[in-house]
Parts: structure tokens; sequence; C-alpha cells
């Protein structure tokens, strides 16, 4: 931050640490910037920096957290049933977003959140009427995410939590909530903002306007009449640079960008404030701007950006698991049960259930019903399993020779079939050194198609490792509450061990007993021998997987699908 | 009340901007597909779109804000009550959140009543509620399936049926049905593509002077609400006017002979299935003559209603991810260029 203070002249910007601004430009606009995607496990550094950020907001500590499994009443306020079991009448209550309005929510587990639950903290976010919010993500590698719904709409990520650190006072705090409305925005510092996001990739207009947003909170944060430009740059670092796709142009190209502001002076800004610059210096300026937000990158970036794959594929999110089966789908008999959780609370069945008591038991006048704990029926639905193809597929040299082209021939067969069935499909592919998920779980085909097209071939065998990481996935698609089985396709010349060295016999045995660790796990398989004539070792892999095997010479393209079609049948069946 | 962002002041995304224009005006249409990233401005402008439009009578008490013009589409209980006081309302917006339960969407029966009184009373839900209004529904494409089956019923026959919890009752349920999702994220169904009328594709504008201008707005409109809507407010009732009068004349637009021979040729050219495309060109093309104050439908119209009416009806190839939009636009070109 410090090359821009000497050079505009303004008043210092805070030293604090980016986490702590964060909290603090939160804390100045809740309503404007949402909240902060805490990426961080538990532990008390998160907890202080919680109570810390709550304890920012006028008011005092007004902080609430919300747990996972939060009912819909709970989150939106309604009928209060036991109270109004107990009363005789309705009694209502409100809901948790109403009462911790005007403070901080924190969502634990973010990154377990349903779509459901997300897209009703989304639409409180966007009506900008509820708390902030921070979403605090235990999430582990890339699949693991807060629904993106949710994600998008908080304008700032902190991926580390700090230990000790300096904090601004409340008093500040609110002196600078008083000043926020009257903070101006030059011409100039909306195209800087404006030409960093661009310089940087950030499509996102919700973005832009968070980074205008906070820049506001940081000047008037500063106690300045005017956005300036080390509160752009503030802004950049914070909001813009988590979100870039792209390392910045060389200046060159970047010229013809700032070539816009052409003639436009900032008009309307005080003096003391921001010298005028000339149409030179600025376009310094923002060369610095998009330099100082380029040091603030993620070091994965360019690497990810190589693989030619976004940084972060976020799907929807946690999909409910087995309470979703109380919650939706197409209705089954109602039973007797405990209210709770997703459980409603199914009133026919619970009053024909009570019925046959009633003279029995005492009713206070006025009280045509009495309903006792005893008599709760519960709603019951039949959720059908999603499914998951994940295709695990050989690359490797002699797999290519062989016959990695009908391979993916046979592949493409299979994502019609998972088209028509509306499965989700992931590829694997595992060549070289080790395994590489290409395609995590979507219902995008097209990607999948791309993905497998794009697939080259060469290099060793490593099938203990391509196996082991099919397997890996399907028992993190299984805590998600989807039904995952694999297609293997391999010609069986395994000659990477699960060591990573090379050698024939113990790559065989390893794959051996990764494909044993497949049975343990009850994944359904199917292992589709690509070889030129039937390889012993492969229908040995299929008999330890207990899946079955397929020799592609004899499997034309309706065998095969109509194969895949009975895998999901069987597996539906089974989790009914 | 709170404000809500004018309309008019939106900066780019035309295209869905005018379509949104011609579902309001010809609500047989039966809806809006917008398909684009996040961040585009696509809820900004449906809310926009529902505040602009004029308030509607409705007979008052009624929990589905029936027409009291419309004798035909009255629920039991409007038709059996005679005379009706009439009120103001807003056009609904009603948001179908993603896993929101069939109770709620469909409608189920009122706890507080039946645990109170005893009484059997149905308690209206979102179908219900956006009767005569708009249905939202962000990220439709990640929508679960048996939602998705209450919905296509319900959308083609204008009626919600309701049988369950001892409640069998039908309701009237017509709506504009605004979805709106990315495609990388998951495919739509067709039978639910169907039920759009028109679909769009949005894209974030990527020149600066643009992204400059929706970041003053915003910002503009953040700082002084009341203030920035009057700065709008002739632009809004110029339009408002456009649409109620477009309403008033589209049954009256004429289509000749020239117009339905292209419209069918533009439909056998793309393979579109069945006649649900032509209608749809048609009717749109009718809504935008009516919007544009034109007295009949001309080639113009058609042309620049054939990619959104069409779009989402080709014939498409899972595994084929060309955009539907590129083709259209060729064989619309090849048409016209003949």
């Amino acid at each position: 931050m410090s090359p821009f203070d000497d050079a505009s002249g303004l008043p210092p910007a805070p030293a604090w640490d980016d986490a702590v601004m964060m909290a603090a430009l939160l804390a100045v606009d809740p309503a404007g910037l949402g909240g902060i995607l805490v990426r961080s496990w538990a532990g008390p550094a998160r907890d202080e920096f919680v109570h810390a950020a709550a304890a920012l907001f006028p008011g005092g500590a007004r902080l609430r957290k919300m747990p996972l499994n939060i009912t819909d009443d709970r989150l939106l306020g309604g009928l209060d049933l036991t109270a109004t079991l107990a009363a005789g009448r309705p009694v209502n209550a409100h809901g948790l977003l109403s009462q911790a309005s005007g403070g901080i929510l924190a969502l634990a587990m973010a990154e377990r959140l349903t779509p459901a639950l997300a897209g009703k903290l989304a639409a409180c976010l966007d009506a900008a009427a509820g708390p902030a919010m921070l979403a605090l993500d235990e999430g582990i590698g890339p699949d693991e995410a807060p629904p993106a719904a949710l994600a998008d709409r908080l304008a700032f990520t902190l991926a580390d939590v700090p230990g000790d650190a300096d904090w601004p006072s409340p008093g500040m705090i609110e002196l600078a909530r008083a000043r926020l409305p009257h903070v101006s925005c030059g011409d100039a510092m909306f195209e800087q903002i404006c030409g960093v996001a661009a310089a940087l990739g950030v499509a996102s207009l919700r973005a832009v306007i968070f980074a205008q947003r906070a820049a506001r909170a940081a000047a008037a944060l500063r106690g300045a009449d005017a956005i300036g430009t080390a509160d752009v740059a503030a802004a950049a670092r914070l909001i813009l640079a988590p979100r870039a796709t792209r390392m910045p142009a060389p200046p060159a190209a970047q010229a013809a960008d700032t070539n816009m502001a052409d003639g436009q002076q900032p008009a309307d800004m005080p003096g003391d404030d921001a010298p005028p610059e000339g149409e030179g210096e600025a376009e310094g300026t923002e060369d610095r701007l998009t330099d100082a937000a380029a040091m603030a990158l993620p070091p994965d970036l360019l690497a990810a950006l190589g693989a030619g794959g976004p940084r972060r594929l976020v799907r929807g999110g946690g999909h409910a698991g087995d309470a979703a089966s109380l919650s939706r789908g197409r209705p089954l008999a109602p039973r007797r049960g405990a209210l709770g959780g997703a459980a409603r609370l199914s009133v026919i069945d619970t009053l024909r259930q009570a019925a046959p008591w009633q003279r029995l038991r005492t009713t206070r006048p006025g009280r045509r019903i009495a309903v006792r704990p005893e008599d709760f029926c519960i709603k019951r639905f039949k959720e059908r399993a999603r499914r998951v193809a994940i295709f695990a597929v050989d690359a490797s040299g002699s797999s290519a020779l062989n016959r990695l082209p009908e391979a993916k021939g046979a592949i493409q067969l299979l994502l019609a079939e998972c088209y028509v069935r509306r499965d989700e499909v992931a590829l694997i592919a595992f060549r070289g050194a080790g395994a590489e998920t290409l395609l995590p779980p979507t219902a995008a085909l097209a990607r999948a198609r791309r993905a497998l097209a794009s697939l080259p071939g060469g290099g060793p065998t490593p099938l203990s490792a391509g196996l082991t990481a099919a397997l890996r996935l399907a028992d993190a698609e299984r805590r998600r509450g989807l039904s995952p089985f694999l297609v293997l396709l391999t010609d069986g010349g395994a000659n990477i061990a699960a060591d990573g060295k090379p050698g024939r016999a113990a790559a065989g045995r390893d794959a051996l007993a990764a494909a044993r660790r497949a049975a343990g796990q009850g994944v359904p398989c199917l292992v589709v021998d690509t070889s030129p004539r039937k390889n012993p070792f492969v229908a040995a892999l299929a008999a330890e997987m207990r899946g079955r095997y397929l020799p592609l010479p004899y499997a034309d393209a309706a065998a095969l699908s109509r194969v895949v079609k009975n895998f999901g049948a069987d597996h539906a069946s089974l989790t009914a | 009340m709170k404000r809500v962002f004018p309309f008019t002041a939106l900066v780019g995304q035309e295209e869905m901007c005018e379509a949104l224009v011609i579902a309001a005006i010809e609500p047989r249409l039966s809806g809006v597909l917008i398909l684009g990233d996040r961040g585009t401005g696509k809820s900004t402008a449906v809310r926009a779109l529902a505040a602009l439009l004029p308030d509607m009578s409705a007979i008052a008490g009624c929990p589905y804000n029936c027409d009291p013009a419309d004798e035909a589409a009255l629920c039991d209980a409007c038709r059996a009550g005679g005379e009706h006081a009439v009120r103001r309302v807003r056009v609904p917006v009603v948001d179908l959140p993603l896993g929101a339960t069939e109770d709620r969407v469909v409608g189920a029966l009122n706890l507080e009543r039946a645990l109170a009184d005893g009484a059997k009373q149905f308690e209206p839900g979102l179908l219900a509620r956006a009767h005569r209004g708009f249905l939202y529904i962000d990220e439709v494409n990640l929508l679960e399936d048996h939602i998705v089956d209450l919905l296509l019923d319900v959308a083609a026959s204008g009626e919600n049926l309701v049988e369950r919890e001892g409640l069998s009752l039908r309701h009237p349920a017509r709506f504009v049905l605004i979805g709106s999702g990315n495609p990388e994220e998951g495919e739509l169904r067709p039978q639910l593509l169907d039920r759009f009328g028109l679909c769009v594709e949005v894209r974030t504008p990527a020149d600066i002077p643009t992204r400059v201008e929706v970041v003053r707005r915003r910002d503009a409109f953040d700082r002084d609400p009341e203030g920035f809507c009057n700065r709008f407010a002739d632009a809004e009732s110029a339009l408002r006017e456009r649409i109620v009068a477009g309403r008033a004349r589209v049954a009256d637009i004429a289509v000749d002979e020239a117009v339905l021979i292209r419209a069918a040729e533009i439909c056998a050219a793309l393979g579109t299935d069945g006649l649900r495309g032509e209608l749809t060109l048609l009717r749109a093309a009718r809504a935008c003559a009516a919007y544009e104050g034109a007295g009949a439908v001309t080639l113009a119209h058609l042309r620049r209603m054939s990619a959104p009416a069409l779009r989402h009806r080709l014939r498409r190839d899972p595994l084929d991810d060309s955009l539907a939009g590129t083709r259209v636009a060729r064989v619309v070109e090849d048409m016209f260029a003949a």
C-alpha cells in the first residue's frame, strides 16, 4: 500500500493487516459488501477473528452463528410448533436472519451448505436487509467449496486468519459509517477500478461494484471526502486480486485501456485530497495498481492457468444427504416419528393418530384437540438417488498404441447414455507419474467431451494411482449423498507402483490391492479391457473389484450402453 | 417502500431487456430464459421490470389476486362470490429458490388453522402468489426434477391442481416464467426449455466505458436511491406507457401471408420440433410490432425475434456445445439475404 501514499499526498491509509481491513470495511458498509468468505479451519485464531470482526459493529458484539442443519422456520421465522401446541393458539417466532439483522451471522461449515439454504441466504444478501455474513469454509481441495450463489455475493475472501493484529476501535467505524454517504467518487477512480478489473480478467460486474463500494468504505475509514488512489489500491488487492483469472497484460496492452481516460480530469475532487494528475502519470498509477494486485495473487494461479482451467471449479455445493428424503421428493406414506431436523409434521395423520384418545385425555376447556408428541407423524419422501459416473481412463503409451481412440469413442457413447439418464460424470486420466482429475463431477456433458477430446496419450501406466484417485472421488461423492459408480478403461499394462517407482510386479500387486479396496468400499464397477486381446490381468482386476468385466473387442455400442444402464438401475435399487 | 433500481437505468444487455419487455406485453409467450454468467444484472432486470409495470386491479381478499375483468379466469371462491370489492396491487415477482419444498411451491394445509380450529384450509404456495405476475427461478438448470415436473404442468395449463393432505382444489396460476442460469453448470430438460417462449444469452460487457457506467450508476443509486429514481422517472413512465399501449394493441396486430411463410421457412430451415417454434416466433413478432407502435408485423420484426424465439428449440446433440444462437443467426442471415 505504501507506494501510493507518498505519490498522491493523501492522508496515510491505516496500516492494518488485510484481514482486519476486510472486517473494518465490512463493518463500515455491511449492506453493500455482504460478507467475508473465511477459508480456514476451526481454531482459536478463527474464533478470535470472528469475535473481533463482530465487535467492530456498533452496538457491541452482535454475533449469531448458524448451524448447517437449520430449519426454514428457524432461519426465516414462522410458526413455533411446540409453543403453538402448548398454548393452543398460533405462536410466531422470529427467524435467525431477522434476529441477527444489523450484526454478523457466522455460517459454520459453509462448504457443506445445501444449494437451497445458500439460495435463501443469497436472497437475504440481495435484499441488503439482513446481517453481514462470515462464511466459515473448511473445504479441502477444489471440490469442497461453498455454493457459488453465496460465495459470489460475499465481497471478500480471506485465505488465512491473522494471529495477533491491531484492530480499529468501534468509534472509528461509527465515524466512518456517518461519513460514508458523503464520500464522492471521481470519474478517474471509476475508470481506475474498471481498468484494474479488466487487466486482471475479472468479468463479473458484481465484483467491480464490490470493489467500488470497498474503496468508498476505505476512504470513509480514512476520514477522506473522496475516494483516492490508495483506496482503489486497497479494494483492488482485497477484492479484485482474489478473483483474477489472468495475470495483468504487459503495459503496452494496458495503455489502450487507459487511453479512454483522455482529457477527463477528476472534476469534483477537493484539491487537497487529489492533486490533478497528468495523463502520463495516470497511466503509471494504473500500472502500479495492477502490479500491487498481482503481488497479492494466489501463487497457484499461473499453474492452474497453464492447465487451462479455472482456478477453482465450484459446483452446486454440498448436496443434502440422508435428510433430504424427509423434505423433498415424491411423497410416501407418513409414519410415526419425532420432529426435528428436516422432518416435517404430517398434520392429517397426526390428528388421526390422536383421535381415538381424545376422550381419555383430559382436555382443558376451550381446547378442542389434545395432541401429544407420541402422536406425531412425519412426512417421508422418496428421492431418486442421483448417480455420478466416474470414468477412470488409462491414457498411457501402451493404451494409446492399442486403442485409446476406441476407448474415447466408447466413453462418448456412455456419456450420451448418462445425458439421457441425467447422471453426472467425472473424468480421471492416469498416465506417466500419476492420475489427474480432468473433470470434477458435472452435469455439463459438453465439458466432459471437451476434456476427453484434449486427453493426450503416452507414458507408463500408474494403474493403482488411477484407481486410488477414482475411489477417493467416489468416496467424496458418496459423502455428498450421490451414488457413484466407476467405469475403468485400461489395457492392464500396469508398470508404475503406488509409490511411483517403475516395476511391473509391484505395480500389478498395488493395482490388485487398490481393486480390493474398491470392493471393500462397495462401489459398483465396470472394467473395460482395451487391450488387443483379452488380458487375464484385467479380468483378475475386475474380479477383485467385484465389478463387471467387459473386453472391448466384443463390446459393440449397444452392449456397452446396456451394461451401463443396468449398472445404474442395480445401484438405484440399493439406495432407494 | 424500498426503492428498486430503475429498469431504464440498466446499461447494456439490450437483448435481455427487450425480451423482458416483449414478455411483459405478451404474457402468452410464457416467459424468458436468460442464460449467462453470474453478476450480469439478471435479477436486477427482473425486479426492475416488475417495479416498472403499472399496478393491476385485483379482487380484494382473494389470495390469488383474481382479475375482476376476466370472468373466465376467476378462482372458485371469486366466481361464487358475486359482487367484488376491487383493490390495486403491485405486479408480483415471486422467487422460487432452489430446493424449495413441494409444500412451498404448490401450497399446503394451513397448519395454524388446522391446529387452532381444526379447520381444513388451504395455505397458498408460491404458484398462487405468482398468478398474474412473474415467477423468477435463479439457476433454473439446477432445479430438482420433481419441482420441474410440477412447474411444467402448471406452466402449460395455467392452473394449479392440489390433491394432497386431504385437500382437493384448483386455482388459477398464470405467470410469466423467468429463469436464469449458466449452461456450463448443468443442462435444462428439453420439456422445461420448451416452456420458455424466449431465450436470451447475456454476457458481461467487456468494454471499459460501459463497465464504468454500470458501476457509476450503481454507486449513484446506492448513495441516493430517491434522487436516482427521480432522475429516471420520466424514462420509466414513458416505457410504462409504451408497454401499456403495446398490451392494448397486441391483439389487433395484423400478420400478412408473406410473414407467415417466412416464419415457416425459418423454422423449417432450422429443423425445430413441432409447431410451437412458429407460434412463438409469430407471437413474439406481434408483441414486438405492438411495442414499436406498428400496425402490422414486418419482416424486420420477425428477424429481430427469431434468435430469442428459436435458439433454444433446435434439436441438439447433448455433446455438441456450439452456440445455438450462432446457428440461428446464420440461417436467418441466409433467409433475409435471399
